[in-house]
């Protein structure tokens, strides 16, 4: 276990606005004695967008990534993106239902010169360091005291549905297991599988921003202080839109928009900067107090 | 055609069935290709060959053309073998002579391709012709009927059935696995649509069973094995110790309230956990019998055995506690069965999206049963678990039934019973309350007149499936209360309705260990789980094994009147057995050459109904005919070939073989 190669899928989040998951996921996975070796010339998983546009073409562009794993010889491959994780699943899904997408598939990569699909187990950190990890393990590897607030984990809905397999379907409970381990406390949120938006908050703009509005207001008025999350666009979203909600609700929320992996990363001794902290939007305040630039000053290690 | 082959001169008819297997079958020329095959003398093809003029077709050809074999392609012979053997016998030909071809659920329901589908036919008719040739005459043996039932299951359908019967002046056995009779219906506050008291016409009933000296009642018992056939079954039933002798209790109940648990702090399964008991308890104050139990994983006595044994004490000079009492089996014969082992209803923690054990004001529909009821943990009023009594309460229906993640069958009971409980609530509380449905299902005497009555009592019905229930509140009228989210499909809104209590209208669902109880009286389930009939609409009591029948619940979900229904009718089908004093068996019995048999005895451990016997004279074995149920297990295992059976003879097998396998 403590030197456990994965393959990784970053998908394109991991170098645009979701850099931090990156940096928090990689130092994380460091401090546990974890590699990720990087899928070489992956592609665009596809995602939402395209995939509502021409499903068949969508299924290619995943179908090469799982395609390349294989040629490499990845038996797992690791996406901490939602939207790949769910992209990645769903092109394997489907061509085992349906002999007609099996067929596309199959012959695109033959075009290619790559292999026919066989059974790469893709895979969500979240899983990884909920059952290959354990919390318990985690629990003896962190360094530090929290000091921080109550958190409110947040799911999303595309990595639990629609298959279930990252955590369970309508009431997932591992990112609060994994963060509890670590000493943070975490309130009941009902909300923690609810959309995000999506990409609705560059499409249709207000009603993006209303969803994004209740998840927030619901997150506060549970007593969180900050949200942690494990998919980049949800995010993204909360983070970014914030002094716009503000503007237009009157309402005075201000809350940090953490990945679950910079919390964990911070619990086992990474610092501000190896976790990507520096970049959050929202919550800055917050951020800055839960996680100082030099906490050995700040509290004696455990 | 000719003669030879020792004068066999077959007949051959080819059904449509309508068009049943006309439209997926070429049958003309099915019956023109029967024709051509050796010693067939006649070969038809009839719409109908069941109904009379069928029938006499048959037997006019045997008497005309001197047929002495008749080959019939068909349905299954389920359905008519029995007919068709009548047609033989009323043509003065020994029943034996036929040989059924099942060209309808074998060929017709089952294929696309016509063509295929009659090339197919073509080769099971052949393999039939060529077996039939070398059928001989049989004698169809008889079995005297026991005339002592059991009844499986002491819910309303045990219950009806065993009082039935009983009243007949038949002995019967009544097996029930919980420690008192009246299953689900004696959680029951109201019966819908006509609101009278469940327990005013079911505990009468409870008493009969137990006063009946017809009657002998197992509580806390199972069937554990179940051997013979129809008319002869040995039934093994295990009876669990209730720690207190049925014999000597005299039901005053000292002992529960002597029990040093001063406080019941055991979870209460009749009250589903609404309220504790002890250790000691009785079910409800009208258990049936009128005996404690108590439980060992609880009572001190048997956790340490240093209880004080108070309630000993209590029952005094009657003795009737008694820790030492074992399990014990009892064996039994009877001539029929009748399983009516119930429900049980949908674990609503598998709809996690309605927050069942999440949110303490979430309640299944049979827990609200419980708050309704006079005798229940609450005394009739329906209050909330911090005592509140609800504003505003949410029915929500269809939770486990209709629905392709869980079950996808209607329980057809929830629309009824959730309008029952929602006038119930209504007329307890005052509250405001909604039913969120998918359809209202009213499909009963006087059942839609009960929904209108609902509707002018204004209980508000909204048409959409609830999409969750949850806590997160938009604005404060939402503030400390469940908010049901639904679309709703009649004003085209999504809408987000806020109440105090959520009842969810959990459906019926087989008992997890019905494919087991299944194995156990040799009957099969459904695909859903559920007991399946012989037949859905002619034999909707009797079940593939003869003499076993069911009624109630474990066949589907039914409502008390349905129930009750089936229940008559399945102790109806026990009384006809009984009365007839004897049923026809198959003569498709095993049968030993005792010059070959070798005495090795490999058959007799084999058989299951224990009809080989070993003659010690002779050094060989027997096989009873009367015994014998023909499942040829004997035959297969028999290392020198001397055990055959009847209408399974070798040479008949290996024609059916050949004929299948010869390419025409």
């Amino acid at each position: 276990m403590t030197s456990a190669t994965y393959g990784y899928y970053p998908g394109c989040s991991m170098r645009g606005s979701g850099i931090a998951y990156e940096e928090s996921l990689v130092t994380l996975f460091r401090l546990l004695g974890l590699t990720l070796q990087e899928l070489r010339d992956w592609n665009c998983c596809g995602a939402t967008s395209y995939m509502c546009i021409d499903e068949n073409l969508a299924f290619l562009l995943s179908a090469r990534n799982l395609a390349l794993a294989q040629q490499t010889g990845f038996r797992e491959l690791v996406t901490p993106c939602s939207a790949c994780y769910l992209c990645l699943r769903k092109v394997q899904d489907y061509v085992q239902r349906y002999p007609q997408v099996a067929e596309r598939v199959r012959d695109s990569l033959a075009v290619a010169s790559l292999p026919p699909l066989d059974a790469v187990k893709v895979r969500h950190p979240l899983e990884i360091l909920f059952t290959d990890v354990e919390p318990e393990r985690i629990r003896s590897k962190a360094v530090r005291h929290w000091h921080g607030g109550q958190v409110a984990c947040y799911y999303g809905c595309q990595l639990v549905r629609p298959y279930g397999e990252a955590d369970r379907l309508h009431n997932p409970t591992r990112m609060d297991e994994l963060l509890q381990a670590v000493g943070v406390p975490t309130v009941k949120f009902a909300l923690k599988t609810k959309c995000c938006g999506g990409s609705l908050t560059g499409t249709i703009h207000p009603v993006g921003l209303r969803l994004n509005y209740i998840l927030l207001k619901e997150a506060a008025r549970k007593g969180a202080k900050a949200i942690a999350t494990v998919c980049p666009l949800c995010q993204y979203n909360l983070d970014a839109y914030q002094a716009e909600i503000r503007r237009e609700t009157g309402e005075a929320l201000d809350l940090p928009i953490l990945f679950f992996t910079q919390i964990l990363g911070w619990a086992l001794g990474g610092d501000v900067r190896s976790l990507g902290l520096h970049r959050a939007i929202s919550g800055r305040r917050v951020i800055d107090e839960w996680f100082p630039q030099h906490p050995e000053e700040v509290e004696s290690y455990v | 055609m000719s003669e030879a082959n020792g004068g066999i001169r077959i007949g051959v008819y080819t059904c449509h069935c309508g068009t049943n297997i006309a439209a997926a079958v070429d049958v003309e020329s099915l019956a023109a290709y029967a024709a051509t095959l050796p010693d067939v003398v006649v070969s038809r093809e009839y719409k109908y060959l069941c109904c009379d003029p069928g029938q006499d077709l048959i037997r006019q050809d045997i008497a005309d053309k001197r047929l002495n074999r008749i080959v019939v392609a068909a349905c299954s012979p389920h359905l008519h073998e029995h007919t068709f053997r009548g047609a033989l016998v009323a043509g003065g030909l020994n029943p034996f002579y036929l040989q059924l071809v099942n060209i309808r659920e074998h060929v017709a329901w089952v294929h696309e391709d016509r063509k295929e589908a009659t090339r197919k036919a073509e080769d099971l008719l052949r393999a039939a012709v060529r077996r039939v040739a070398r059928h001989e005459p049989l004698e169809p043996g008889r079995t005297p009927i026991h005339p002592d039932v059991l009844v499986v299951g002491g819910g309303i359908a045990g219950i009806h059935a065993a009082l039935t019967l009983a009243n007949a002046g038949k002995r019967i056995y009544l097996v029930e696995r919980e420690p008192t009779i009246g299953g689900h219906m004696a959680k029951f506050d109201r019966t819908f649509p006509t609101l009278d008291c469940a327990a005013c016409i079911l505990t009468p009933k409870m008493s009969a069973v137990k006063a009946h000296p017809n009657i002998t009642l197992w509580t806390y018992s199972e069937v554990t094995k179940v051997d013979g056939h129809v008319g002869n079954y040995t039934v093994k039933v295990k009876r669990w110790p209730r720690y207190v002798r049925e014999d000597l209790c005299a039901g005053c109940m000292e002992c529960l309230e002597a029990c040093v648990y001063e406080e019941a702090r055991v979870p209460d399964d009749f009250n589903l956990g609404l309220t504790k008991r002890k250790p000691i308890y009785i079910a409800f104050p009208e258990a049936v019998p009128q005996v404690p139990v108590i439980d060992p994983d609880t009572c001190i006595q048997f956790k340490s055995g240093k209880c004080k044994k108070t309630c000993i004490d209590a029952c005094g000079e009657r003795h009737a506690i008694s820790f030492q009492l074992q399990e014990k089996t009892e064996e039994i014969e009877v001539g029929s069965i009748i399983v009516a082992t119930g429900f049980q209803v949908f674990d609503a923690r598998r709809a996690s999206y309605y927050g069942y054990g999440v949110y303490p004001n979430v309640y299944t529909a049979l827990e609200v049963e419980r708050l309704v009821n006079a005798s229940g943990p609450t005394g009739g009023e329906v209050v909330l678990r911090d005592g509140r009594a609800p504003k505003t309460v949410g029915i929500v229906h269809c939770v486990g039934s209709r629905d392709e993640n869980t079950n996808r069958w209607c329980s057809r009971v929830c629309c009824m019973y959730s309008l029952k409980l929602a006038h119930l609530i209504k007329e307890r509380t005052g509250a405001e309350v909604f039913n969120f449905y998918i359809d209202i299902r009213t499909p009963g005497k006087g059942f839609e007149e009960f929904y209108q009555k609902l509707l002018n009592e204004r209980v508000h019905f909204i048409r959409g499936r609830v999409a969750e229930v949850t806590d997160w509140a938009l604005d404060p009228t939402e503030e400390g209360k469940l908010v049901l989210r639904v679309e709703d499909t009649l004003a085209s809104l999504v809408r987000r309705i806020p109440v105090d209590m959520v009842v969810l209208a959990v459906g019926l669902e087989p008992h997890p260990d019905a494919p087991e109880t299944g194995r156990i009286f040799n009957i099969s389930c459904s695909e859903e789980g559920f007991f399946l009939e012989r037949h859905p609409k002619l034999a909707p009591v009797n079940t593939f094994t003869d003499g076993v029948f069911l009624a109630g619940c474990c066949q589907g979900p039914k409502d008390i009147p349905d129930t009750v229904a089936q229940a008559g009718a399945a102790a109806a089908e026990a009384l006809a057995l009984i009365d007839a004093g004897s049923v026809e068996t198959e003569p498709n019995t095993a049968y030993v050459i005792a010059e070959v048999c070798s005495g090795c005895k490999t058959c007799i451990p084999l058989c299951p109904y224990h009809a080989v016997t070993f003659l010690d004279n002779e050094k060989k074995v027997r096989i009873d005919q009367a015994m014998c149920r023909g499942c040829g297990t004997c035959v297969a295992a028999c290392p020198s070939g001397s055990i055959r059976q009847h209408l399974f003879e070798d040479e008949q097998i290996f024609e059916e073989i050949e004929g299948i396998l010869a390419y025409a």
